[in-house]
């Protein structure tokens, strides 16, 4: 075999590398996606992340390692079946088995060193697998992947990540430099010897793979001229927070949220911010709120349980009309539910979890780029509308990485809130527009503004009240703030045709799958489109219009719904996903819905099977079209 | 300031400050309430250090003494059930420049609050935390509070309180990074003004244990201490809280304390008779989180994006 052996052109691909935690699977997967997206391609990683922080070796639950679907095109979602993995033990292949991560033809790069292992035990489990994964249809290429690290480190278990990430750069046609540069970048503060050592054992795995595995690949390029950063959702956020012009991040360590805060950690206080670790969630967005009412911006990053504690504060900042951002990273619930896996299980919570009405901005990022510039728009509808607005990200978002336009950043984003000014007297501390609800806030230390904020219902003058009409009218004016917003917003846009059998809505970071199975379904044929929903609260408008035009509509979601055709619910009974619940309220159109609470990111295939059930036959549905032009038609005649 | 200068020129502020330039307007506290006394207190030390109302802020959870802010006509924050001092710490993060006030009562930080007192007394801001002790939640009519002594009938315990109660001096004083502890009561406005003044001048978390009287549910509850000769004892010392003559003619007790003394200020705080009043312990060297927080706040827009820009390069593909 030689290393200029033809390649095959693939427009795709989907690779895993799998292991005990520990094994620095990450790192070399992070380092191929890079690597990729430098070559110009659309890369979408995804971490595989166990519970524990150190689960047993050789365990089924234990399987740490990632993702990296890269392809010829902009890359939105993880996708389906893995193409390729690289395993460094059988077992860990198991769990990624369980969770449908592999198909028949799926090829398997695996480390065979426990075929010799000292333990009978190892040695059968290890052929047991053999066995098994034959069955399955994959293939499976033993490799002696540790044993020719050992050539280059005295710790192959530790160097063997950057062996399989020139593995990778062989089989997928990739520059080494870059690669290189990347190691180099990564180990910089561990010294020459470690950067070396790295780049050996990568020079070293792609000559193994051009001497040991006759895979060739060419993954074309397909981005445009314009700069890229690549990033994970929550560095995204995080970047946003600061380029937003947050002075203070108030948080409390809470999975999958708190890595927001390891990234601001380092570059925050560079930047002049202050990085507040609070004793409870509680106190995070209290001290948040607290800044916010004294004039500097601020805000709090938590995830469902998280939310859960800081309902209180969130309806006194309603009440008080304080501006305030809360990114919510949203996990599997209820209760502690799935802490490092996806769900999308905290929309009628953000919506309506806090008692009375209390009306607050929601939206929701759909993409990892979205997760900075949401952020930006936050603050500013936060300040503008004197709310607390809650940017709903979700584990997928949060540990997904993916390059997106390099932002530019502005000047203006940074500018504080703060006024010193002396206040007019004659204007008082909630003077609402009776049209808009909107008002302008005094803030400590301008003179003539003096006012006490309460959690009590209040006048205009921030006077406790409990006449009959103060209520009334504060809920009123607090109310009114989001019919305002909602008229500044524009209808959301249809993907496909404007109308037809069925209208797929999704909301957060579903956006890539839906796309692509509703993409793949009109491929075929069906009259489908699909609508993707950012801002929630207040819901974007049009949306009744837009419904009627589809025979059918439904959501597809990651939280829970009784299934209609074998679940306890049917009919009255029926609880539905949350997004249809809002949608069924607002439109009263009899929106239905599809969704699971696996803990997965939703995976195209998946959503394609499930709107099939909504679909007509493609027969049936063809003949309708061609009826209803030839109709237009006679009518244009 | 108005007045003489050290440079004996006359240095007249355009903005004199009087007592009702700080008045909120009636105080709807029953009359007769331990409350009242308070609020006069700290509106004459605003006065007396002649702090712009608007460079004020009175913070306070929930409960009658919560109240507080809406008696001041400074700026002013009543927020929720025990979580004044987040809020307060919050207010101070950014705003060295701002005098806090901290109105809260026994329910309000030894219970529903608690976790944030243990935490507040350890970021040790820049505040003055007044814990307005009555011994019972007055504003929810009547019941037991983590400081109700044993026997005390409420409304959730009719046949008496069964508990030991919390001793909020002692908490404080085992907190980590406490800096300053002191004792008063709402009946004697001398000491009361002294100890809140003295707190105020303190650099650091302030913690100052208010013995105040209820009319309502605890009335008669501090009878003992307050009418018998030898009920209280003045700590005093070069440190302490400053006591004068006509202090000494109403509390005959009175011992020299040294405040660095944190053995001898645990001591005295577990003693009720008779109650120790004044500056239990203060250590003015503890860090101020402040110091943390407050970092940074000058800092210009362009260097910001400059921050900012060097990040977008290292993600950059």
């Amino acid at each position: 075999m030689t290393t200029n052996s033809r390649r095959t052109r693939i427009d795709e691909q989907i690779v895993e590398i799998v292991s005990d935690s520990g094994e620095g699977a990450q790192k070399a997967g992070q380092s191929f996606g890079a690597v990729s997206a430098k070559m110009g391609n659309g890369v979408w990683t995804v971490e595989i992340i166990p519970a524990e922080i150190k689960p047993p070796a050789r365990s089924r639950a234990g399987a740490s390692g990632i993702r990296v679907r890269f392809g010829a095109r902009e890359m939105t979602n993880m996708g389906d079946e893995a193409d390729l993995v690289v395993a460094f033990n059988e077992q860990v292949l198991y769990g990624r088995i369980e969770q449908g991560a592999y198909r028949e033809g799926t090829v398997i790069l695996l480390e065979n060193k426990w075929a010799d292992d000292p333990q009978e035990p190892v040695r059968a489990q290890y052929a047991e697998a053999l066995v098994e994964f034959k069955k399955r249809g994959y293939v499976v290429h033993e490799l002696a992947l540790e044993k020719a690290c050992l050539e280059h480190t005295p710790t192959p278990r530790l160097g063997k990540n950057m062996f399989v990430l020139g593995m990778l750069c062989q089989i997928y046609g990739r520059d080494l430099k870059p690669a290189l540069d990347e190691v180099a970048m990564i180990f910089a503060r561990k010294g020459e010897d470690v950067v070396k050592r790295n780049q050996r054992l990568i020079e070293a795995g792609a000559a193994f793979a051009a001497e040991h595995i006759d895979l060739h690949y060419e993954v074309p390029a397909w981005q445009s001229e314009r700069a890229m950063v690549v990033m994970n959702g929550n560095q995204a956020a995080g970047l946003g927070i600061m380029a937003s012009g947050m002075e203070v991040l108030s948080m409390y360590p809470i999975t999958p949220a708190t890595s927001v805060s390891h990234y601001m950690a380092g570059v925050f206080a560079r930047m002049g911010g202050c990085l507040h670790q609070a004793e409870d969630e509680i106190a995070a967005i209290g001290f948040a709120i607290g800044s916010s009412y004294a004039g500097k911006t601020a805000c709090t990053v938590t995830s469902g349980p998280g939310l859960a504690l800081k309902t209180e504060f969130l309806g006194l900042a309603v009440m008080a009309e304080i501006p305030l951002v809360i990114v919510l990273v949203q996990r599997g619930g209820p209760s502690t539910g799935l802490p490092t896996k996806v769900e999308q299980g905290d929309l009628l919570a953000a919506l309506y979890g806090a008692p009375g009405d209390a009306p607050k901005v929601v939206l929701a990022p759909a993409t990892i780029e979205d997760c900075f510039h949401f952020v930006i728009t936050a603050r500013r509808l936060a300040e503008t509308f004197r709310t607390p607005v809650l940017v709903l990200t979700d584990a997928n978002l949060a540990t997904g990485v993916s390059p997106f336009p390099r932002p530019e950043l502005d000047a203006r984003w940074l500018a504080p809130p703060f006024d010193q000014a002396d206040w007019d007297e004659k204007v008082p501390p909630y003077d609402w527009d009776g049209e808009t609800g909107i008002s302008q806030r005094p803030i400590p230390g301008q003179k003539g503004g003096e006012y006490v904020l309460t959690g009590l219902a209040h006048t205009r003058q921030s006077k406790v009240a409990y006449d009959p009409e103060a209520n009334q009218l504060g809920c009123d004016m607090r109310s009114r703030k989001l019919a305002a917003l909602q008229k500044t917003l524009r209808p959301p846009t249809v993907n496909g045709d404007p109308e037809g059998d069925l209208l797929v809505v999704g909301w957060g970071s579903t956006l890539g799958a839906i796309t692509e199975a509703v993409d793949r379904a009109r491929g075929e044929g069906h009259r489908v489109s699909s609508l993707h929903l950012r801002v929630l609260s207040p819901l974007e408008p049009g949306l009744t219009e837009i419904f009627k035009r589809f025979k059918q509509v439904m959501t597809v979601e990651i939280n829970y719904s009784d299934d209609p055709i074998t679940g306890a619910g049917a009919g009255e009974q029926r609880r539905y996903a949350q997004l249809a619940w809002v949608l069924r309220s607002v439109t009263l159109a009899p929106v239905q819905c599809w969704s699971v609470v696996e803990g997965q990111p939703l995976q195209p295939a998946k959503i394609y099977n499930a709107i099939s059930r909504y679909l007509p036959p493609l027969g049936d549905s063809a003949r309708a079209a061609d009826k209803k032009s030839s109709e237009e038609a006679a009518c244009s005649a | 300031m108005f007045g003489l200068k050290d440079d004996w020129a006359f240095d007249v502020s355009p903005r004199y400050f009087t007592l009702e330039d700080f008045d909120g307007g009636v105080a709807r506290w029953c009359p007769a309430c331990g409350d009242h006394a308070v609020l006069q207190a700290v509106k004459r030390i605003c006065r007396d250090e002649q702090l712009p109302p608007e460079k004020v802020v009175a913070v306070s959870g929930i409960g009658c003494s919560s109240r507080f802010p809406h008696y001041m006509s400074t700026y002013g924050f009543h927020g929720l059930h025990g979580r004044a001092l987040p809020v307060a710490c919050g207010v101070k993060a950014r705003r060295p420049d701002l005098t806090v006030w901290v109105a809260t009562g026994d329910g309000d930080c030894c219970s529903i609050g608690a976790g944030h007192w243990i935490h507040a007394i350890r970021y040790n801001m820049n505040l003055v935390v007044m814990l307005f002790d009555n011994a019972v939640y007055g504003l929810t009519k009547n019941q037991t509070s983590p400081t109700s002594p044993v026997g005390l009938k409420t409304n959730t315990h009719p046949r008496g309180a069964w508990l030991p109660p919390l001793n909020p001096l002692s908490a404080t004083l085992g907190f980590t990074n406490v800096s300053f502890v002191a004792q008063t009561v709402d009946w004697n406005p001398i000491h009361l003004h002294a100890t809140l003044l003295r707190a105020y001048q303190h650099r650091g978390l302030s913690f100052v244990r208010i013995m105040q009287r209820c009319p309502t549910y605890t009335a008669g509850l501090f009878d003992d201490i307050q009418k018998k000769p030898d009920g209280m004892t003045l700590l005093s010392h070069a440190d302490g809280v400053p006591i004068d003559d006509a202090l000494r003619r109403i509390i005959k007790g009175e011992i020299e304390h040294d405040p660095s003394d944190l053995a001898k200020a645990r001591a005295l705080a577990e003693q009720g008779d008779p109650l120790p009043i004044g500056l239990l312990y203060c250590d003015p060297s503890r860090p101020c989180y402040e110091e943390y927080t407050n970092a940074g706040l000058d800092m210009k827009p362009e260097d910001k994006l400059a921050v900012l820009e060097r990040e977008l390069n290292r993600f950059a593909v």
